[in-house]
C-alpha cells in the first residue's frame, strides 16, 4: 500500500510538471526545434525575444490591462461588500446572485455579448476595451473573496469608529480596508494574474494594442521555436516570483 | 426608523456601482446576444427575424449537433479523468505529508498553474508531438517502433485539460479534506472499520462537496475553453467554442455565434442544477 502510493505521487508529479520541464529545457536549445534530442544551453532565444519590440510591446499592454483592471474589479468588489455585508438590504439575494453570475459564464461568450454591443456602439476593439471584460470576470472574484473575509467583530469596530465621529470614507478606508488586508491582496492579486494570463477576451476586442497571450498565440501559428519558450519560461518566472513574494509577505504566519 | 432607512441608502450606494458595471458590461450585453440569436444572415447583413431559424439548425443539422455532443464527450471525460487522480493525491498531501509541509507541498503540486494557459497548451503540443519528448522516449526504451499520432487528436485535447484540471480539483479537495475533524476517521476505527472502509464509507462521501464545488468548475471552465482544443485537437472535430469562433472568422455570422452562445449557456446552466446540492455556494 505505502509503495503504491508512492508510485502514485511519482507518476502524477511526472505528469504534472513534465510540460514545464519540456519548456524551460528547450528555451535553451541551440537549434531551430524545440524538441530531442537537446543540444544547449544557449541564451540566444532569450536575448531574441527580450530584442522583439512588438512582444516586448505586448508585454506592457498585458501589466498595464492587468494592474488597471484588477485595481478597478477590487475597488468595485469591496465597496459592494461593504454595502451587502452591512444591513440587509431588500433584494440583498438578487444582488449577490447578479454580481456573481458572471463566474459562471465562459469567457467566450462574455468576450462575445462586449464584441456585438460595442459594435452596436461603433466602440473599436482596443485595450481598454480589453480591459473592461476583464473587470467583468474579475469583479465577481474580488466580491466573494471579500464579502465571506467580512466579518462581526469588524462590523462592530466601523460601528465603534462611526460612533467616535469618523466620517463614511475614514471608516471605509481607515477601519475596513487595514482589517482586510490579507483579503484585499489576495483578491487584487488573483485578479492581476487572471487579467495577465487572459486568452480569448483579449483576442475579440483588441486588434493592434494586443496583449501578451494574443502575441503567443499568434507566434505559435509561424509553428514550434525555442523562441515561444523562452517566452514561456519568462512569464512563468514573473509569476513564481510573484507568488514567492506574496506568500512570505502577506501570508506568513506568525510563529507561535 | 428614519436612521435606518439612511444606513439603508448608504449601503445601496456602496453597491450600486458594482450594480452598474455588472449590468452595462454583463448583463444588457448578454440581452443583446440573445436577441441577436433570433436574427439571421443575408449576405454580410443582419436581418432581425427574431424567428428560431438558428436554434432549429444547432439541433437538426449534423455538423453543428455534433460540436455539442463532442463538447460534452471531452468535458466528461476530462471531469471524471480529473475527479480520480486528484482525489488521491489531495489526500495524500492532507495525510501523509506532516502538517509542516503541507502548504509546501500544495504549493509545488499546483506549481504548472503559474504558467500562461496559452503557453502550456503549446507545451503539452511540444510534449506529445511525433518527435516530442515522450514518443522519442517510448521509441528509446523499445516499446515503440515508431511515433504514434496524438496531437491533433482528442486525446491530446483531453491530455491537457487533465493536466490543468488536476491541479485545480487538488486545491478544491485538499481544502475540504483538512477541515474535516480526525474524529470522524477515529469513530469509524472504534466501531470496528478498516483503514480501506472508513476512507470509502467515511472521508470519501465527506468530501463530496469539494469533488463536486471542483468538479463543477472543471465542467464550465472546460466545455467553455477554445485554446486547448484548438491548439491540441486540431480542426477534425470541432467543440462548441470552435464552432463559435468559425462562425465569427469565416463571415462574421454574429447570430449563429450568438445562439450556439446561448445553448452553451443553458448546458452550463443545467449543470449548475444538477450540482447545486453539493455546492457550497450559498457562502458567497
Amino acid at each position: 500500500m505505502r509503495r503504491l502510493g508512492w508510485i502514485y505521487l511519482i507518476a502524477i508529479f511526472t505528469f504534472i510538471f513534465l510540460p514545464v520541464i519540456v519548456l524551460v529545457l528547450f528555451s535553451f536549445q541551440d537549434s531551430r526545434l524545440p524538441v530531442p534530442p537537446f543540444d544547449g544551453p544557449t541564451l540566444k532565444w532569450y536575448v531574441q525575444v527580450i530584442n522583439d519590440r512588438s512582444m516586448m510591446e505586448a508585454l506592457r499592454n498585458s501589466a498595464f490591462v492587468a494592474f488597471t483592471s484588477a485595481a478597478i474589479a477590487l475597488l468595485l468588489g469591496f465597496l459592494a461588500a461593504q454595502g451587502l455585508s452591512r444591513v440587509i438590504l431588500p433584494g440583498s439575494v438578487l444582488m449577490r446572485g447578479l454580481l456573481i453570475a458572471p463566474m459562471t459564464v465562459s469567457y467566450l461568450i462574455i468576450a462575445l455579448g462586449l464584441l456585438t454591443v460595442f459594435n452596436n456602439l461603433g466602440i473599436r476593439p482596443s485595450l481598454w476595451a480589453t480591459g473592461v471584460g476583464h473587470v467583468v470576470i474579475n469583479l465577481p472574484l474580488c466580491f466573494a473573496i471579500l464579502f465571506a473575509a467580512m466579518g462581526d467583530h469588524q462590523k462592530n469596530a466601523e460601528r465603534a469608529a462611526r460612533d467616535l465621529g469618523a466620517s463614511e470614507l475614514q471608516v471605509v478606508f481607515l477601519i475596513s480596508a487595514p482589517m482586510l488586508k490579507p483579503a484585499l491582496l489576495a483578491a487584487y492579486f488573483l485578479s492581476v494574474t487572471f487579467s495577465w494570463d487572459e486568452f480569448i477576451i483579449a483576442f475579440l476586442l483588441t486588434r493592434f494594442d494586443v496583449t501578451l497571450p494574443v502575441e503567443i498565440w499568434s507566434m505559435l501559428r509561424s509553428g514550434l521555436s525555442p523562441a515561444t519558450n523562452a517566452i514561456g519560461s519568462i512569464v512563468f518566472l514573473v509569476s513564481i516570483s510573484l507568488l514567492v513574494l506574496l506568500e512570505i509577505t502577506v501570508f506568513r504566519k506568525p510563529k507561535s | 426608523m428614519t436612521l435606518e432607512h439612511e444606513e439603508r441608502r448608504r449601503a445601496f450606494g456602496f453597491v450600486a456601482p458594482a450594480l452598474i458595471w455588472t449590468c452595462a458590461f454583463f448583463l444588457i450585453p448578454f440581452a443583446v446576444m440573445a436577441l441577436l440569436s433570433l436574427a439571421h444572415l443575408e449576405g454580410r447583413a443582419i436581418i432581425q427575424s427574431y424567428d428560431l431559424g438558428n436554434y432549429i439548425k444547432i439541433f437538426t443539422e449534423p455538423s453543428f449537433f455534433k460540436s455539442i455532443v463532442v463538447s460534452l464527450e471531452i468535458t466528461l471525460t476530462v471531469t471524471v479523468l480529473s475527479v480520480l487522480l486528484a482525489w488521491p493525491l489531495a489526500w495524500i498531501i492532507a495525510t501523509q505529508v506532516p502538517p509542516h509541509y503541507q502548504r509546501l507541498a500544495i504549493m509545488l503540486a499546483v506549481l504548472p498553474f503559474w504558467t500562461s494557459y496559452v503557453v502550456r497548451s503549446y507545451a503539452w503540443a511540444l510534449v506529445l508531438g511525433q518527435n516530442g519528448v515522450v514518443m522519442q522516449g517510448l521509441i528509446g526504451i523499445g516499446l515503440l517502433d515508431e511515433p504514434i499520432q496524438i496531437m491533433a487528436t482528442r486525446t491530446a485535447t483531453v491530455i491537457g485539460f487533465v493536466h490543468f484540471f488536476v491541479m485545480l480539483l487538488t486545491l478544491t479537495i485538499y481544502s475540504n479534506l483538512i477541515q474535516l475533524s480526525p474524529n470522524y476517521a477515529r469513530a469509524a476505527a472504534d466501531l470496528g472499520a478498516s483503514g480501506w472502509q472508513t476512507l470509502r464509507h467515511v472521508i470519501l462521501p465527506l468530501t463530496l462537496p469539494g469533488i463536486m464545488t471542483g468538479a463543477f468548475l472543471t465542467f464550465v471552465l472546460c466545455i467553455g475553453d477554445y485554446i486547448t482544443p484548438q491548439i491540441l485537437g486540431g480542426n477534425n472535430e470541432l467543440t462548441m467554442p470552435q464552432l463559435i469562433m468559425l462562425q465569427l472568422g469565416r463571415r462574421g455570422d454574429f447570430p449563429m455565434a450568438s445562439a450556439l452562445s446561448v445553448v452553451l449557456m443553458a448546458i452550463v446552466t443545467l449543470a449548475y442544477a444538477a450540482t447545486a446540492r453539493w455546492l457550497k455556494m450559498e457562502r458567497v
